[in-house]
Protein backbone atom coordinates (compact mmCIF):
# COMPACT_ATOMS: atom_id res chain seq x y z
CA UNK A 1 0.00 0.00 0.00
CA UNK A 2 1.01 3.85 -0.88
CA UNK A 3 2.15 6.09 1.94
CA UNK A 4 -1.13 6.61 3.94
CA UNK A 5 -3.46 9.63 2.94
CA UNK A 6 -4.99 9.19 6.79
CA UNK A 7 -3.61 7.41 9.57
CA UNK A 8 -5.28 6.70 12.87
CA UNK A 9 -3.33 5.00 15.93
CA UNK A 10 -5.63 3.81 18.86
CA UNK A 11 -7.87 6.82 18.22
CA UNK A 12 -10.04 7.75 21.41
CA UNK A 13 -13.13 10.53 21.79
CA UNK A 14 -14.52 10.45 24.94
CA UNK A 15 -17.41 12.39 26.07
CA UNK A 16 -17.44 13.04 30.19
CA UNK A 17 -16.73 9.34 30.83
CA UNK A 18 -18.25 7.77 27.80
CA UNK A 19 -16.10 6.27 24.75
CA UNK A 20 -18.09 7.66 21.74
CA UNK A 21 -14.70 6.24 19.82
CA UNK A 22 -12.88 3.95 21.74
CA UNK A 23 -9.03 2.77 20.57
CA UNK A 24 -9.68 2.61 16.30
CA UNK A 25 -6.68 1.88 13.88
CA UNK A 26 -6.96 2.43 10.24
CA UNK A 27 -4.65 3.88 7.57
CA UNK A 28 -6.23 5.14 4.44
CA UNK A 29 -4.46 5.20 1.29
CA UNK A 30 -4.40 7.97 -1.31
CA UNK A 31 -7.23 7.73 -3.76
CA UNK A 32 -8.58 4.86 -1.84
CA UNK A 33 -12.58 4.54 -1.11
CA UNK A 34 -13.34 3.21 2.65
CA UNK A 35 -16.18 3.02 4.59
CA UNK A 36 -16.80 3.04 7.96
CA UNK A 37 -20.28 0.56 8.34
CA UNK A 38 -22.12 0.31 11.43
CA UNK A 39 -25.42 1.04 13.37
CA UNK A 40 -26.29 4.87 14.54
CA UNK A 41 -24.54 5.86 17.43
CA UNK A 42 -21.17 2.94 16.54
CA UNK A 43 -19.14 6.41 16.56
CA UNK A 44 -18.90 6.53 12.81
CA UNK A 45 -20.21 10.64 12.85
CA UNK A 46 -17.66 11.30 15.63
CA UNK A 47 -14.60 9.63 14.08
CA UNK A 48 -15.62 11.59 10.72
CA UNK A 49 -15.87 14.58 13.02
CA UNK A 50 -11.91 14.33 14.03
CA UNK A 51 -10.84 13.17 10.68
CA UNK A 52 -12.30 16.41 9.82
CA UNK A 53 -10.47 18.01 11.72
CA UNK A 54 -12.94 19.93 13.92
CA UNK A 55 -12.93 17.41 16.68
CA UNK A 56 -10.26 17.46 18.80
CA UNK A 57 -9.19 13.75 19.76
CA UNK A 58 -8.99 12.71 23.56
CA UNK A 59 -5.87 9.70 22.94
CA UNK A 60 -4.30 8.11 20.67
CA UNK A 61 -2.66 9.01 16.83
CA UNK A 62 -4.14 11.08 14.06
CA UNK A 63 -2.09 12.25 10.60
CA UNK A 64 -3.85 13.38 7.51
CA UNK A 65 -2.04 14.21 4.76
CA UNK A 66 1.06 14.01 7.51
CA UNK A 67 -0.37 16.53 9.41
CA UNK A 68 -1.74 16.42 12.87
CA UNK A 69 -5.02 18.03 13.13
CA UNK A 70 -4.41 19.44 16.47
CA UNK A 71 -1.69 21.90 15.32
CA UNK A 72 -2.48 22.04 11.48
CA UNK A 73 -6.54 22.15 11.50
CA UNK A 74 -7.00 24.99 9.00
CA UNK A 75 -4.34 23.08 6.34
CA UNK A 76 -5.69 19.92 6.85
CA UNK A 77 -9.12 21.31 6.13
CA UNK A 78 -8.13 23.46 3.04
CA UNK A 79 -7.37 19.79 1.68
CA UNK A 80 -10.52 18.22 2.35
CA UNK A 81 -14.55 18.24 1.03
CA UNK A 82 -17.25 17.70 3.69
CA UNK A 83 -20.34 16.39 3.41
CA UNK A 84 -21.94 16.56 6.82
CA UNK A 85 -24.77 13.98 7.72
CA UNK A 86 -27.04 16.96 8.41
CA UNK A 87 -27.02 19.89 5.73
CA UNK A 88 -25.86 23.15 6.42
CA UNK A 89 -26.75 24.86 3.33
CA UNK A 90 -27.41 28.61 4.07
CA UNK A 91 -30.95 29.24 3.76
CA UNK A 92 -30.45 32.61 3.30
CA UNK A 93 -28.13 32.45 -0.22
CA UNK A 94 -29.36 31.31 -3.29
CA UNK A 95 -28.14 28.21 -4.72
CA UNK A 96 -24.86 29.80 -6.85
CA UNK A 97 -23.81 32.20 -3.75
CA UNK A 98 -23.66 28.77 -1.57
CA UNK A 99 -21.06 27.41 -3.94
CA UNK A 100 -19.10 31.05 -3.97
CA UNK A 101 -19.19 31.75 -0.49
CA UNK A 102 -17.85 28.70 0.71
CA UNK A 103 -14.92 29.04 -1.94
CA UNK A 104 -13.87 32.17 -0.29
CA UNK A 105 -13.71 30.60 3.42
CA UNK A 106 -10.57 28.86 1.23
CA UNK A 107 -9.57 32.32 0.11
CA UNK A 108 -10.03 31.78 -3.73
CA UNK A 109 -10.97 34.65 -5.56
CA UNK A 110 -14.40 35.50 -6.80
CA UNK A 111 -13.17 35.41 -10.48
CA UNK A 112 -12.02 32.22 -9.85
CA UNK A 113 -15.15 31.21 -8.11
CA UNK A 114 -17.68 32.21 -10.97
CA UNK A 115 -16.75 29.49 -13.49
CA UNK A 116 -15.95 26.89 -11.20
CA UNK A 117 -18.96 27.81 -9.13
CA UNK A 118 -21.29 26.77 -12.99
CA UNK A 119 -18.98 23.74 -13.23
CA UNK A 120 -20.10 22.28 -10.33
CA UNK A 121 -23.56 23.08 -10.70
CA UNK A 122 -23.46 21.02 -13.98
CA UNK A 123 -21.61 18.23 -12.51
CA UNK A 124 -24.71 18.19 -9.52
CA UNK A 125 -26.84 19.05 -12.65
CA UNK A 126 -28.58 21.58 -10.79
CA UNK A 127 -27.26 24.09 -13.50
CA UNK A 128 -30.95 25.32 -13.91
CA UNK A 129 -31.63 26.22 -10.16
CA UNK A 130 -28.59 28.19 -9.86
CA UNK A 131 -30.57 31.18 -8.82
CA UNK A 132 -32.92 29.26 -6.61
CA UNK A 133 -33.22 29.64 -2.88
CA UNK A 134 -31.66 26.29 -1.28
CA UNK A 135 -35.32 25.43 0.60
CA UNK A 136 -36.96 25.34 -2.23
CA UNK A 137 -34.83 22.30 -3.45
CA UNK A 138 -35.83 18.59 -3.33
CA UNK A 139 -33.76 16.47 -0.23
CA UNK A 140 -31.80 14.75 -3.70
CA UNK A 141 -31.07 18.02 -4.95
CA UNK A 142 -29.79 19.39 -1.38
CA UNK A 143 -27.09 16.83 -1.08
CA UNK A 144 -25.85 17.17 -4.89
CA UNK A 145 -25.37 20.81 -3.70
CA UNK A 146 -23.58 19.85 -0.52
CA UNK A 147 -21.50 17.72 -2.58
CA UNK A 148 -21.02 20.46 -4.94
CA UNK A 149 -20.14 22.97 -2.06
CA UNK A 150 -17.70 20.09 -0.82
CA UNK A 151 -15.87 20.06 -4.02
CA UNK A 152 -14.91 24.08 -4.42
CA UNK A 153 -11.74 23.35 -3.19
CA UNK A 154 -10.69 20.44 -5.25
CA UNK A 155 -10.85 18.31 -1.96
CA UNK A 156 -8.16 15.83 -2.23
CA UNK A 157 -10.23 13.52 0.76
CA UNK A 158 -13.74 13.90 0.05
CA UNK A 159 -15.78 13.12 3.52
CA UNK A 160 -19.01 11.93 3.48
CA UNK A 161 -21.51 11.06 6.68
CA UNK A 162 -23.85 9.01 5.43
CA UNK A 163 -24.46 10.35 2.40
CA UNK A 164 -27.69 9.13 0.93
CA UNK A 165 -30.15 8.63 4.07
CA UNK A 166 -33.37 9.80 4.02
CA UNK A 167 -33.22 9.74 -0.18
CA UNK A 168 -35.41 8.06 -2.28
CA UNK A 169 -33.86 5.37 -4.32
CA UNK A 170 -33.82 7.14 -7.84
CA UNK A 171 -31.87 9.90 -5.66
CA UNK A 172 -29.41 7.84 -4.20
CA UNK A 173 -28.41 6.12 -8.07
CA UNK A 174 -27.64 9.59 -8.71
CA UNK A 175 -25.31 10.46 -6.11
CA UNK A 176 -23.73 7.08 -6.16
CA UNK A 177 -23.48 8.03 -10.31
CA UNK A 178 -21.62 10.76 -8.69
CA UNK A 179 -19.29 9.67 -6.12
CA UNK A 180 -18.58 7.16 -8.45
CA UNK A 181 -16.88 9.83 -11.16
CA UNK A 182 -15.09 11.21 -8.53
CA UNK A 183 -13.59 8.07 -7.35
CA UNK A 184 -12.22 7.41 -10.88
CA UNK A 185 -10.66 10.80 -11.02
CA UNK A 186 -8.72 10.13 -8.14
CA UNK A 187 -10.39 11.17 -5.13
CA UNK A 188 -9.84 9.93 -2.02
CA UNK A 189 -13.43 8.88 -0.75
CA UNK A 190 -14.04 8.47 3.15
CA UNK A 191 -17.66 7.89 3.92
CA UNK A 192 -19.71 5.86 6.68
CA UNK A 193 -23.24 3.97 5.84
CA UNK A 194 -25.65 2.20 7.78
CA UNK A 195 -26.24 0.96 4.20
CA UNK A 196 -24.58 -2.30 3.37
CA UNK A 197 -25.91 -2.05 -0.78
CA UNK A 198 -23.93 1.18 -0.14
CA UNK A 199 -21.10 0.24 1.27
CA UNK A 200 -20.69 -2.38 -1.50
CA UNK A 201 -21.25 -0.39 -4.14
CA UNK A 202 -19.10 2.82 -2.95
CA UNK A 203 -16.10 1.25 -0.56
CA UNK A 204 -13.19 -0.59 -1.67
CA UNK A 205 -12.47 -1.48 1.92
CA UNK A 206 -14.56 -0.98 4.68
CA UNK A 207 -14.48 -1.40 8.26
CA UNK A 208 -17.46 -2.48 10.46
CA UNK A 209 -17.72 -0.42 13.37
CA UNK A 210 -19.68 -0.76 16.44
CA UNK A 211 -19.49 0.71 20.13
CA UNK A 212 -16.94 2.45 19.44
CA UNK A 213 -14.46 -0.27 18.04
CA UNK A 214 -13.63 -1.99 15.34
CA UNK A 215 -15.04 -5.38 14.66
CA UNK A 216 -13.43 -6.31 11.35
CA UNK A 217 -11.81 -5.16 8.48
CA UNK A 218 -11.70 -6.06 4.80
CA UNK A 219 -12.93 -5.43 1.23
CA UNK A 220 -16.85 -6.15 0.84
CA UNK A 221 -15.89 -9.35 -0.58
CA UNK A 222 -13.49 -10.76 2.20
CA UNK A 223 -15.71 -9.73 4.79
CA UNK A 224 -18.60 -11.72 3.41
CA UNK A 225 -16.22 -14.63 2.36
CA UNK A 226 -14.83 -14.48 6.10
CA UNK A 227 -17.82 -13.95 8.30
CA UNK A 228 -20.60 -15.18 6.11
CA UNK A 229 -21.48 -18.29 4.01
CA UNK A 230 -22.23 -17.86 0.23
CA UNK A 231 -25.91 -17.96 0.59
CA UNK A 232 -28.88 -16.97 3.19
CA UNK A 233 -32.27 -18.75 3.26
CA UNK A 234 -34.61 -16.73 5.12
CA UNK A 235 -37.96 -18.65 6.76
CA UNK A 236 -41.15 -17.01 8.18
CA UNK A 237 -43.06 -18.95 10.45
CA UNK A 238 -45.08 -16.13 12.18
CA UNK A 239 -43.47 -14.05 15.10
CA UNK A 240 -44.80 -16.26 17.45
CA UNK A 241 -43.51 -19.70 15.93
CA UNK A 242 -39.77 -18.83 14.85
CA UNK A 243 -38.02 -19.56 18.39
CA UNK A 244 -39.88 -23.24 18.59
CA UNK A 245 -38.90 -23.88 14.94
CA UNK A 246 -35.29 -22.86 15.30
CA UNK A 247 -34.93 -25.76 17.85
CA UNK A 248 -36.86 -28.81 15.58
CA UNK A 249 -34.46 -27.17 12.30
CA UNK A 250 -31.40 -27.23 14.59
CA UNK A 251 -28.26 -28.67 12.47
CA UNK A 252 -29.69 -27.57 9.13
CA UNK A 253 -27.33 -25.38 7.39
CA UNK A 254 -24.00 -24.11 9.00
CA UNK A 255 -25.69 -21.56 11.31
CA UNK A 256 -28.82 -20.13 12.06
CA UNK A 257 -30.04 -17.07 13.45
CA UNK A 258 -33.52 -16.47 14.98
CA UNK A 259 -34.55 -12.78 14.27
CA UNK A 260 -38.09 -11.84 15.96
CA UNK A 261 -39.71 -11.58 12.31
CA UNK A 262 -37.69 -14.31 10.74
CA UNK A 263 -35.24 -17.32 11.14
CA UNK A 264 -32.16 -17.03 8.63
CA UNK A 265 -30.25 -20.00 7.88
CA UNK A 266 -26.84 -19.81 6.82
CA UNK A 267 -25.53 -22.25 3.69
CA UNK A 268 -23.49 -22.68 0.12
CA UNK A 269 -26.97 -23.98 -1.17
CA UNK A 270 -29.54 -22.52 0.15
CA UNK A 271 -32.25 -24.56 -2.27
CA UNK A 272 -30.65 -27.56 -0.53
CA UNK A 273 -31.92 -26.22 2.89
CA UNK A 274 -35.11 -25.59 1.91
CA UNK A 275 -35.83 -29.09 0.97
CA UNK A 276 -34.39 -30.14 4.00
CA UNK A 277 -36.67 -27.82 6.07
CA UNK A 278 -39.96 -28.99 3.80
CA UNK A 279 -38.86 -32.76 4.20
CA UNK A 280 -38.69 -32.40 7.93
CA UNK A 281 -42.43 -31.28 7.72
CA UNK A 282 -42.18 -27.72 8.47
CA UNK A 283 -44.10 -25.30 5.66
CA UNK A 284 -42.80 -21.72 6.31
CA UNK A 285 -45.33 -19.11 5.12
CA UNK A 286 -42.69 -17.69 3.13
CA UNK A 287 -39.13 -18.81 2.41
CA UNK A 288 -36.26 -16.81 0.21
CA UNK A 289 -32.61 -17.87 -0.79
CA UNK A 290 -30.33 -14.70 -1.16
CA UNK A 291 -26.80 -13.97 -1.26
CA UNK A 292 -25.52 -13.18 1.48
CA UNK A 293 -24.43 -9.08 2.21
CA UNK A 294 -23.11 -6.90 4.74
CA UNK A 295 -25.92 -6.90 6.96
CA UNK A 296 -25.47 -11.05 7.81
CA UNK A 297 -21.66 -10.06 8.68
CA UNK A 298 -22.66 -7.53 10.78
CA UNK A 299 -25.33 -9.89 12.69
CA UNK A 300 -22.41 -12.56 12.64
CA UNK A 301 -19.90 -10.07 14.94
CA UNK A 302 -22.26 -8.24 17.19
CA UNK A 303 -25.18 -10.59 16.89
CA UNK A 304 -27.56 -7.26 16.03
CA UNK A 305 -29.30 -5.91 13.08
CA UNK A 306 -27.71 -2.76 10.97
CA UNK A 307 -31.10 -0.92 10.75
CA UNK A 308 -33.01 -1.71 13.69
CA UNK B 1 -6.73 15.72 -9.62
CA UNK B 2 -4.50 13.09 -9.88
CA UNK B 3 -3.68 10.74 -7.32
CA UNK B 4 0.54 10.20 -7.66
CA UNK B 5 1.89 13.35 -5.93
CA UNK B 6 4.09 11.84 -2.96
CA UNK B 7 2.74 12.43 0.49
CA UNK B 8 4.95 14.95 0.82
CA UNK B 9 3.94 17.16 -2.04
CA UNK B 10 0.01 16.88 -0.69
CA UNK B 11 1.46 18.23 2.59
CA UNK B 12 3.20 21.23 1.38
CA UNK B 13 -0.03 21.97 -0.61
CA UNK B 14 -1.96 21.53 2.58
CA UNK B 15 0.03 23.95 4.09
CA UNK B 16 0.02 26.61 1.50
CA UNK B 17 -4.00 25.97 1.51
CA UNK B 18 -3.77 27.47 5.11
CA UNK B 19 -1.89 30.64 4.81
CA UNK B 20 -4.97 32.95 3.64
CA UNK B 21 -7.60 31.30 5.95
CA UNK B 22 -5.48 32.14 8.52
CA UNK B 23 -4.70 35.39 8.03
CA UNK B 24 -8.33 36.47 5.92
CA UNK B 25 -10.24 34.06 7.87
CA UNK B 26 -12.41 36.44 9.94
CA UNK B 27 -13.02 39.04 6.75
CA UNK B 28 -14.38 35.74 4.61
CA UNK B 29 -16.85 35.64 7.27
CA UNK B 30 -18.04 39.05 7.35
CA UNK B 31 -18.25 38.84 3.65
CA UNK B 32 -20.92 36.08 4.50
CA UNK B 33 -22.74 37.94 6.90
CA UNK B 34 -22.77 40.95 4.79
CA UNK B 35 -23.90 39.03 2.24
CA UNK B 36 -26.93 37.50 4.12
CA UNK B 37 -27.60 41.27 5.29
CA UNK B 38 -28.29 42.20 1.18
CA UNK B 39 -31.24 39.86 1.53
CA UNK B 40 -32.51 42.36 3.92
CA UNK B 41 -31.20 45.72 2.48
CA UNK B 42 -34.28 47.16 1.52
CA UNK B 43 -35.33 46.91 5.36
CA UNK B 44 -32.14 47.79 6.58
CA UNK B 45 -32.27 51.27 4.24
CA UNK B 46 -35.63 51.86 5.29
CA UNK B 47 -35.05 51.81 9.36
CA UNK B 48 -31.52 53.30 8.53
CA UNK B 49 -33.38 56.55 7.04
CA UNK B 50 -36.75 56.41 8.50
CA UNK B 51 -35.37 56.05 12.17
CA UNK B 52 -33.49 59.42 13.11
CA UNK B 53 -35.68 60.87 10.90
CA UNK B 54 -38.80 60.14 12.75
CA UNK B 55 -37.06 60.24 16.23
CA UNK B 56 -35.03 63.36 15.70
CA UNK B 57 -38.63 64.81 14.59
CA UNK B 58 -40.87 63.91 17.18
CA UNK B 59 -38.54 64.45 20.49
CA UNK B 60 -36.03 67.03 18.92
CA UNK B 61 -38.54 68.90 17.31
CA UNK B 62 -41.92 68.13 18.39
CA UNK B 63 -41.31 67.24 22.49
CA UNK B 64 -38.84 69.66 22.86
CA UNK B 65 -41.07 72.49 21.85
CA UNK B 66 -42.66 71.84 25.87
CA UNK B 67 -39.16 70.68 27.44
CA UNK B 68 -37.46 73.72 25.88
CA UNK B 69 -40.39 76.05 27.59
CA UNK B 70 -40.15 74.42 30.81
CA UNK B 71 -36.80 73.94 31.41
CA UNK B 72 -35.61 77.69 31.06
CA UNK B 73 -33.32 79.17 28.65
CA UNK B 74 -30.49 80.17 32.12
CA UNK B 75 -31.36 76.76 33.27
CA UNK B 76 -30.28 74.39 30.37
CA UNK B 77 -27.22 74.78 28.69
CA UNK B 78 -28.45 73.43 25.42
CA UNK B 79 -31.68 73.12 23.94
CA UNK B 80 -33.55 69.87 24.27
CA UNK B 81 -32.38 69.02 20.26
CA UNK B 82 -28.85 69.04 21.15
CA UNK B 83 -29.59 66.83 24.08
CA UNK B 84 -31.18 64.47 22.89
CA UNK B 85 -29.85 63.61 19.37
CA UNK B 86 -26.38 62.32 20.41
CA UNK B 87 -28.19 59.98 22.93
CA UNK B 88 -31.11 58.78 20.20
CA UNK B 89 -27.73 57.77 17.68
CA UNK B 90 -26.17 55.41 20.94
CA UNK B 91 -29.48 54.08 21.33
CA UNK B 92 -29.90 53.12 17.43
CA UNK B 93 -26.88 51.84 17.43
CA UNK B 94 -27.54 49.88 20.59
CA UNK B 95 -30.86 48.42 18.43
CA UNK B 96 -28.98 47.37 15.95
CA UNK B 97 -26.28 45.63 18.37
CA UNK B 98 -28.86 43.93 19.90
CA UNK B 99 -30.56 42.28 16.93
CA UNK B 100 -27.16 41.53 14.96
CA UNK B 101 -25.56 39.38 17.73
CA UNK B 102 -28.68 37.46 19.10
CA UNK B 103 -30.68 35.81 16.71
CA UNK B 104 -27.73 35.72 13.73
CA UNK B 105 -25.54 33.46 16.24
CA UNK B 106 -28.54 31.19 17.28
CA UNK B 107 -29.10 30.79 13.30
CA UNK B 108 -25.12 30.38 12.86
CA UNK B 109 -24.89 27.30 15.92
CA UNK B 110 -28.38 25.89 15.54
CA UNK B 111 -31.01 26.98 13.28
CA UNK B 112 -29.25 26.68 10.31
CA UNK B 113 -25.64 25.63 11.23
CA UNK B 114 -23.79 28.15 8.96
CA UNK B 115 -20.74 28.31 11.42
CA UNK B 116 -20.46 24.56 11.45
CA UNK B 117 -20.03 24.30 7.57
CA UNK B 118 -17.50 27.66 8.11
CA UNK B 119 -15.29 25.25 10.22
CA UNK B 120 -15.29 22.43 8.25
CA UNK B 121 -13.67 24.64 5.33
CA UNK B 122 -10.57 26.28 6.76
CA UNK B 123 -12.20 29.21 9.38
CA UNK B 124 -11.86 28.84 12.90
CA UNK B 125 -14.51 29.71 15.84
CA UNK B 126 -12.59 32.74 16.81
CA UNK B 127 -12.33 33.94 13.22
CA UNK B 128 -16.35 33.28 12.59
CA UNK B 129 -16.80 35.51 16.16
CA UNK B 130 -14.72 37.94 14.71
CA UNK B 131 -16.18 37.74 10.90
CA UNK B 132 -19.54 38.82 12.56
CA UNK B 133 -18.23 40.76 14.91
CA UNK B 134 -16.49 43.29 11.86
CA UNK B 135 -19.86 43.13 9.65
CA UNK B 136 -21.48 44.39 12.64
CA UNK B 137 -19.21 47.17 13.01
CA UNK B 138 -19.73 47.95 9.42
CA UNK B 139 -23.38 48.21 9.45
CA UNK B 140 -23.09 50.46 12.87
CA UNK B 141 -20.74 52.41 11.15
CA UNK B 142 -22.52 52.95 8.32
CA UNK B 143 -26.00 53.60 10.11
CA UNK B 144 -24.32 55.78 12.43
CA UNK B 145 -23.17 58.31 9.53
CA UNK B 146 -26.85 58.07 8.09
CA UNK B 147 -28.18 59.30 11.24
CA UNK B 148 -25.09 61.84 12.15
CA UNK B 149 -26.03 63.67 8.63
CA UNK B 150 -29.44 63.53 10.16
CA UNK B 151 -28.80 64.95 13.27
CA UNK B 152 -26.96 68.20 11.03
CA UNK B 153 -29.61 68.52 9.04
CA UNK B 154 -31.81 69.31 12.42
CA UNK B 155 -28.97 71.36 13.11
CA UNK B 156 -28.15 69.28 16.49
CA UNK B 157 -24.56 69.83 16.33
CA UNK B 158 -23.01 72.59 17.55
CA UNK B 159 -19.21 71.51 18.19
CA UNK B 160 -16.74 70.50 15.03
CA UNK B 161 -15.90 67.52 16.95
CA UNK B 162 -19.25 66.14 16.30
CA UNK B 163 -18.34 63.82 14.19
CA UNK B 164 -16.68 61.81 17.11
CA UNK B 165 -20.16 60.50 18.03
CA UNK B 166 -19.76 58.03 15.14
CA UNK B 167 -17.42 55.87 16.55
CA UNK B 168 -19.29 56.27 20.01
CA UNK B 169 -22.20 55.34 19.19
CA UNK B 170 -20.38 52.17 17.50
CA UNK B 171 -18.64 51.39 19.97
CA UNK B 172 -21.74 51.93 22.79
CA UNK B 173 -23.08 49.05 20.75
CA UNK B 174 -20.48 46.78 20.59
CA UNK B 175 -20.28 47.01 24.39
CA UNK B 176 -23.25 45.60 25.02
CA UNK B 177 -23.60 43.67 21.71
CA UNK B 178 -20.79 41.78 22.05
CA UNK B 179 -22.34 40.38 25.85
CA UNK B 180 -25.64 39.34 24.16
CA UNK B 181 -22.90 37.74 21.37
CA UNK B 182 -21.42 36.05 24.05
CA UNK B 183 -24.58 34.72 25.94
CA UNK B 184 -25.98 33.72 22.52
CA UNK B 185 -23.18 31.84 21.88
CA UNK B 186 -23.31 29.83 24.86
CA UNK B 187 -27.41 29.36 25.05
CA UNK B 188 -28.68 26.00 23.56
CA UNK B 189 -31.94 26.38 22.57
CA UNK B 190 -33.64 29.88 22.68
CA UNK B 191 -36.74 29.62 24.73
CA UNK B 192 -37.66 33.10 24.65
CA UNK B 193 -34.84 34.20 26.39
CA UNK B 194 -34.03 36.92 24.00
CA UNK B 195 -37.29 38.70 24.29
CA UNK B 196 -36.49 38.85 27.99
CA UNK B 197 -33.20 40.05 27.40
CA UNK B 198 -34.60 43.14 25.59
CA UNK B 199 -37.60 43.64 27.78
CA UNK B 200 -35.77 43.15 30.61
CA UNK B 201 -32.68 44.72 29.74
CA UNK B 202 -32.01 46.98 26.62
CA UNK B 203 -35.69 48.61 27.00
CA UNK B 204 -35.26 49.82 30.51
CA UNK B 205 -31.78 50.73 29.73
CA UNK B 206 -32.75 52.78 27.16
CA UNK B 207 -35.10 54.68 29.75
CA UNK B 208 -33.46 54.82 32.56
CA UNK B 209 -29.42 55.80 31.05
CA UNK B 210 -29.76 59.57 31.03
CA UNK B 211 -31.23 59.18 27.13
CA UNK B 212 -34.30 61.45 27.02
CA UNK B 213 -33.67 63.37 30.72
CA UNK B 214 -30.38 64.13 32.78
CA UNK B 215 -29.71 60.81 35.45
CA UNK B 216 -29.20 63.36 37.79
CA UNK B 217 -32.66 64.04 37.84
CA UNK B 218 -33.64 60.71 38.99
CA UNK B 219 -33.75 59.61 42.68
CA UNK B 220 -30.57 59.05 44.14
CA UNK B 221 -31.08 55.43 44.73
CA UNK B 222 -31.74 54.74 41.28
CA UNK B 223 -28.64 56.55 39.09
CA UNK B 224 -26.78 53.63 39.82
CA UNK B 225 -28.54 51.90 37.08
CA UNK B 226 -26.76 54.39 34.80
CA UNK B 227 -22.98 53.79 36.14
CA UNK B 228 -23.44 50.17 35.22
CA UNK B 229 -25.53 51.14 32.02
CA UNK B 230 -23.11 51.00 28.98
CA UNK B 231 -25.63 53.72 27.17
CA UNK B 232 -25.07 55.70 29.75
CA UNK B 233 -21.38 55.53 29.26
CA UNK B 234 -21.68 55.80 25.78
CA UNK B 235 -24.45 58.64 26.06
CA UNK B 236 -22.21 60.91 27.68
CA UNK B 237 -19.52 60.60 25.56
CA UNK B 238 -21.01 61.54 22.59
CA UNK B 239 -22.32 64.63 24.46
CA UNK B 240 -18.99 65.64 25.19
CA UNK B 241 -18.27 65.57 20.86
CA UNK B 242 -21.73 66.83 20.26
CA UNK B 243 -22.00 69.83 22.30
CA UNK B 244 -18.88 69.84 24.82
CA UNK B 245 -20.91 68.75 27.93
CA UNK B 246 -18.92 69.61 31.38
CA UNK B 247 -18.03 66.79 32.77
CA UNK B 248 -14.43 66.01 35.05
CA UNK B 249 -11.82 64.55 32.89
CA UNK B 250 -11.36 61.51 34.55
CA UNK B 251 -15.00 60.73 34.37
CA UNK B 252 -14.57 60.99 29.71
CA UNK B 253 -11.91 58.34 30.68
CA UNK B 254 -13.85 56.18 32.70
CA UNK B 255 -16.58 56.44 29.71
CA UNK B 256 -13.99 54.91 27.18
CA UNK B 257 -12.14 52.49 29.21
CA UNK B 258 -15.42 51.06 30.83
CA UNK B 259 -16.91 50.51 27.03
CA UNK B 260 -13.54 49.60 25.78
CA UNK B 261 -13.39 46.78 28.75
CA UNK B 262 -17.09 45.51 28.11
CA UNK B 263 -16.28 45.04 24.52
CA UNK B 264 -13.25 43.01 25.10
CA UNK B 265 -14.86 41.10 27.57
CA UNK B 266 -17.65 39.99 25.31
CA UNK B 267 -15.89 39.38 22.37
CA UNK B 268 -12.99 37.27 24.13
CA UNK B 269 -16.11 34.55 25.81
CA UNK B 270 -18.11 34.74 22.90
CA UNK B 271 -14.52 33.38 21.00
CA UNK B 272 -13.79 30.41 23.68
CA UNK B 273 -17.58 29.19 23.65
CA UNK B 274 -17.81 29.25 19.50
CA UNK B 275 -14.24 27.36 19.96
CA UNK B 276 -15.89 24.93 22.50
CA UNK B 277 -19.13 24.54 20.58
CA UNK B 278 -17.60 23.65 17.19
CA UNK B 279 -15.27 21.20 18.63
CA UNK B 280 -17.93 18.19 19.37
Amino acid sequence: MPEAVISAKNLVKKYKDFPAVDGISFDIAPGESFGFLGPNGAGKSTTMRMVGAVSTRTAGDLSIIGLDPNQNGPEIRSQLGVVPQADNLDADLKVRDNLIIYGRYFGFPRNYLGPKADELLEFAQLTDKAKSRVDDLSGGMKRRLTIARALINNPRILLLDEPTTGLDPQARHVLWDRLFRLKEQGTTLVLTTHYMDEAEQLCDRLVVIDKGSIMAEGTPASLIRQYSTREVLELRFGSDRNAAVAEQIAGIGDRIEVLPDRILIYSDNGEAELQRVTEAGLNPITSLVRRSSLEDVFLRLTGRSLIE
Amino acid sequence: MSIDVSLERAKEQAVAGGVKPRRFGGWYVAEHRLMVMRSYLQTMIATGIGSPLLYLYALGVGLATIVDANVGSEQAAVTYLVFVAPALLCSAALTTATEEFSYPIMLGFKWNPTFFGMNSAPLTGQQIINGVVYAVIIRMLGQSIVYYAFMLLFGAVPSPLGWLTIPVATLTGMAVGTLIMAYATHLDEDRGQFNYVMRFGVIPMTLFSGTFFPLETLPSFLQWIGWISPLWHGVELSRVFAYGLDEPGWLTAVHVIYLIALTVIGWVVAQRLAVRRLNK
